[in-house]
């Protein structure tokens, strides 16, 4: 370990070192890299917001909140399995999360053709959770009845949060498909190695952008984990 | 290729010296180039020239929110001209309302003036991020095209006023309850995507592209004020986001995230699917956006002040160091303060106590400021400028703004003075005078920056006076009014006393012409200097701060030349014992300054 900046002080030392040199506060860290946490914390507030008014909304609400075991159930040869989906849709996308960390490691190594693998299978996995989630939507809306201004089952509001909720993480989900579906072609074709320039932005890229990819990737996934304790373990 | 392998730095904290700066820790940015005109002048990727695009798009927007202001003036003094009926006084006072705070001040500190000053005052070449920067804009630029087409669908716009309170925003009888209010929360919506794309530029242009030796306690406080504001920004607006998203669900999808049952049952005979959600969630949402938007706008109007007053006193600021926490601290509390809006929605009585004490905290670093502004006055060698007296205005406007809030904040005061003429004198002293002077005296300062001419001097002073004064004559009978218990939102005073039989409303509504007419002087010395005005020298100002020590003035693309400044110093050096000039500017190292007396900073 070489590197200058390992030699940078340590601690609560090292953090106000850092906060009083010029140039950059968060050393070493990239530009982009440093914008996607940023991003982050501000997309932290808006989930946050969601579930918090989620959380309002159950408790002012008059009418009765359906049993989530029963609700989220699914019948398998007879027998309704609680919670069976959605184990599911969590094991995979938790998993994808596994494939998008192997997916960083081999950019930092510039093997590009496994880090392409790697994003196209975390992309694989995204697709199947928004397709267990199309199906998960369908179910609801025709089998019970459930719609975002109604609910069969009790109170509306269950219908209003679930679907706006998990729509807006399955929003994020599909962004993060496709933009890693853009990543691993950029990958496969050698940009980050020949510095091949951005269609947009006309700038070149690196590897560091696969990292920034999984920033993102891991986010939507520790969001799923709060999503699924509140709507489906509550 | 980035490689963290590569990163040169020194393995100790930068030290204060004024002899060396730290060696450059990374290559360059690498600048877009323009190729055709559309990409220069239209999708420019420059910050300067999107900065200056910002102001324009929202001084633009901004002249609608006054043409509105005006009308409702005139409505409320002479009622019998019926140049609006009570539809469209709703609609004129909820688009001022949003205009003005969001599309026009919010726009303009962070998107025009961030922009314009935070790479140039930086040292930086430009924004981290050009390409995204430029969106940005564009989408801003959708977002008021989405805004002003309210006005082309049935209904109009929505008139809930602009905190757009459920229920009654969606249900009849509002105006504008169906597409009128949708395009106004697309319209937000909107703002909020394209704020948050030229937010984390400025963010991470501060906080990762400071040239040599510019330390974080280096930076004027004009970048200190945007750069909190902006992180208060993102993270104020996703509660707007969110709640602006679940009243475009009540309203398009019939959810019931707001509507309550009482609703449902008792809406004048009709009936309502709806029932069981909580107004009142709505109100935490847009409140805990709400009150940090009133430090969006007034964070980066005391950073901007700060400079003026020490540039133009020719005397370093007072207290860097507590102005800078200070902002730091307001930008803390501007978070656990929101349900003071809300006393009168019906609160325990802990919560009020919390509420008013938070409160009332803020007025500790607020005061810290407006003493250091006073100290920094204090003996200096006042120049009398137009940006001066503007940050004069300013300073003024805000201790009367500031002092009405100590009775908006404390519950008891607030019940009785609430929704009354009072509470519209307080905030349009507050957040709508005290920042527009700000950005006057900003424009008047930073005008040879954008276009290499000066302002005229005599227009500009006659345009302050007129709008200083202007501005007090309209806004201080109000707080009499609202003594009085005038009430405010309403249409017509009807035959009330103390509304209309003292004259003061007309009084108030005339002076309300008189400065909006006056505004035509601003907008005609702004055009006729931009083409022909006087020529300005190299730092017009003798200010110190980097932005006025570029090669070329106005700041060519790139801003620096071959190379990038080093700093040696803070931006205050005025007046130091044994310097040849009255000012050190940031980049001259302690081989050229003589035998000047400086201390480290």
């Amino acid at each position: 370990m070489s590197r200058a900046i390992d030699k940078l002080p340590k601690g609560w030392g090292g953090l106000t070192s850092d906060f009083g040199s010029d140039q950059k506060t968060f050393k070493g860290m990239s530009w982009g890299k440093s914008m996607m946490w940023i991003f982050l914390l501000s997309d932290t507030f808006i989930f946050s917001c969601f579930l918090i008014s989620y959380m309002t909304g159950r408790a002012s609400t008059t009418a009765s909140w359906p049993d989530s075991s029963v609700v989220f159930g699914l019948e398998v040869f007879g027998t309704s399995v609680p919670l069976l989906l959605i184990a599911i849709m969590t094991f995979i996308l938790i998993s994808s999360s596994g494939t998008m960390a192997i997916a960083v490691k081999y950019g930092y190594e510039k093997n590009r053709k496994l880090c392409a693998i790697f994003l196209l299978l975390t992309a694989l996995c995204g697709a199947a959770f928004v397709g267990m989630q199309a199906f998960e939507w369908t179910k609801l809306i025709v089998v019970e009845g459930l719609r975002p201004w109604s609910n069969p089952m009790g109170a509306a509001q269950f219908g209003s949060f679930f679907f706006m909720i998990t729509g807006f993480h399955g929003t994020h989900v599909t962004v993060g498909v496709i933009f890693l579906l853009i990543m691993a072609r950029k990958t496969w074709r050698g940009d980050f190695d020949t510095g091949r320039r951005g269609y947009f932005t006309t700038m070149k890229s690196d590897y560091v952008a696969i990292e920034i990819m999984g920033l993102y990737w891991h986010f939507v996934d520790l969001v799923w984990v709060f999503i699924f304790a509140f709507f489906y373990l509550w | 290729m980035y490689d963290e392998s590569n990163y040169k730095i020194e393995a100790k904290a930068y030290s204060a010296s004024d002899t060396s700066v730290s060696p450059a820790e990374e290559p360059e940015q690498e600048l877009y180039h323009s190729k055709s005109w559309w990409t220069t002048y239209v999708f420019s990727q420059d910050a300067k020239y999107i900065g200056i695009q910002y102001i324009c798009a929202a001084t633009a927007i901004a002249l609608v929110g006054l043409i509105l202001s005006v009308l409702m003036r005139v409505q409320l003094a002479y009622p019998e001209l019926n140049v609006l009926d009570p539809t469209t006084y709703y609609q004129s006072l909820t688009m001022h309302g949003m205009i003005m705070v969001i599309f026009f001040l919010t726009a303009l500190f962070l998107g025009g003036f961030g922009n314009l000053l935070i790479p140039l005052m930086i040292g930086a070449r430009d924004m981290v991020f050009p390409y995204v920067n430029m969106m940005s804009f564009w989408v801003f630029v959708l977002s008021l095209l989405v805004l002003m087409a309210s006005y082309l669908v049935p209904g109009g716009p929505t008139g809930a006023g602009w905190t757009l309170y459920p229920p009654q925003s969606i249900t009849s009888g509002t105006p504008g309850n169906l597409w009128g209010l949708i395009l106004m929360l697309v319209s937000v919506v909107l703002f909020i995507v394209g704020f948050t794309m030229g937010g984390l530029n400025y963010v991470i242009t501060v906080l990762q592209s400071r040239t040599r030796g510019m330390t974080l306690m280096r930076m004027p406080l004009s970048v200190w004020g945007i750069f909190v504001a902006t992180i208060i920004a993102l993270l104020a607006f996703p509660a707007l986001f969110v709640g602006g998203l679940m009243l475009l669900l009540d309203a398009v999808l019939g959810t019931s995230f707001y509507m309550p049952a009482i609703i449902a049952t008792s809406n004048l005979g009709k009936d309502l699917s709806t029932g069981g959600g909580s107004p009142i969630l709505f109100q935490h949402l847009f409140w805990f956006f709400g009150h940090p938007e009133v430090y969006i706008v007034a964070l980066p109007a005391f950073g901007i002040v700060s400079d003026l007053f020490s540039v133009h006193a020719r005397k370093n600021i007072f207290g860097y160091r507590m102005m800078v926490w200070s902002i730091i601290a307001i930008a803390v509390l501007s978070f656990i303060v929101w349900a003071h809006h809300m006393y009168v929605a019906g609160m325990t009585p802990w919560f009020g106590f919390f509420f008013a004490s938070t409160t009332l905290m803020i007025a500790i670093p607020t005061g810290i400021k407006m003493y250091n502004w006073l100290l920094t006055l204090w003996r200096g060698n006042i120049r009398f400028t137009v940006p001066m007296l503007f940050a004069l205005g300013f300073f003024i406007t805000f201790l009367n703004g500031g002092l009405t809030g100590m009775f908006m904040g404390n519950v008891g005061t607030d019940i009785a003075l609430s929704d009354t003429y009072f509470v519209v004198a307080h905030f349009h002293f507050t957040i709508g005078i005290a920042p527009v002077l700000v950005v006057f005296g900003a424009i008047y300062h930073w005008f040879p920056l954008m276009t290499g001419r000066m302002l005229n001097e005599g227009l500009g002073k006659l345009h302050f006076w007129i709008t200083f004064i202007g501005a007090y004559m309209i806004y201080f009978p109000m707080h009499y009014q609202g003594l009085q218990g005038v009430p405010r939102r309403y249409f017509e005073m009807y035959d009330s006393v103390h509304a209309t039989s003292s004259g003061l409303n007309e009084f108030i509504t005339i002076i309300t012409i008189v400065v909006a007419v006056a505004q035509l002087l601003f907008f005609y010395n702004v055009i006729n200097s931009a083409l022909s005005g006087k020529k300005a020298k190299r730092n017009p100002w003798n200010a110190n701060s980097l932005e006025w020590q570029t090669p070329e003035m106005p700041p060519k693309h790139g801003n620096w030349g071959r190379e990038q400044p080093r700093v040696y110093r803070w931006a205050y050096d005025y007046g130091v014992p044994g310097a040849d000039k009255d000012y050190i500017p940031q980049n001259l190292s302690s081989k050229d300054i003589g035998k000047a007396n400086v201390e480290k900073t």
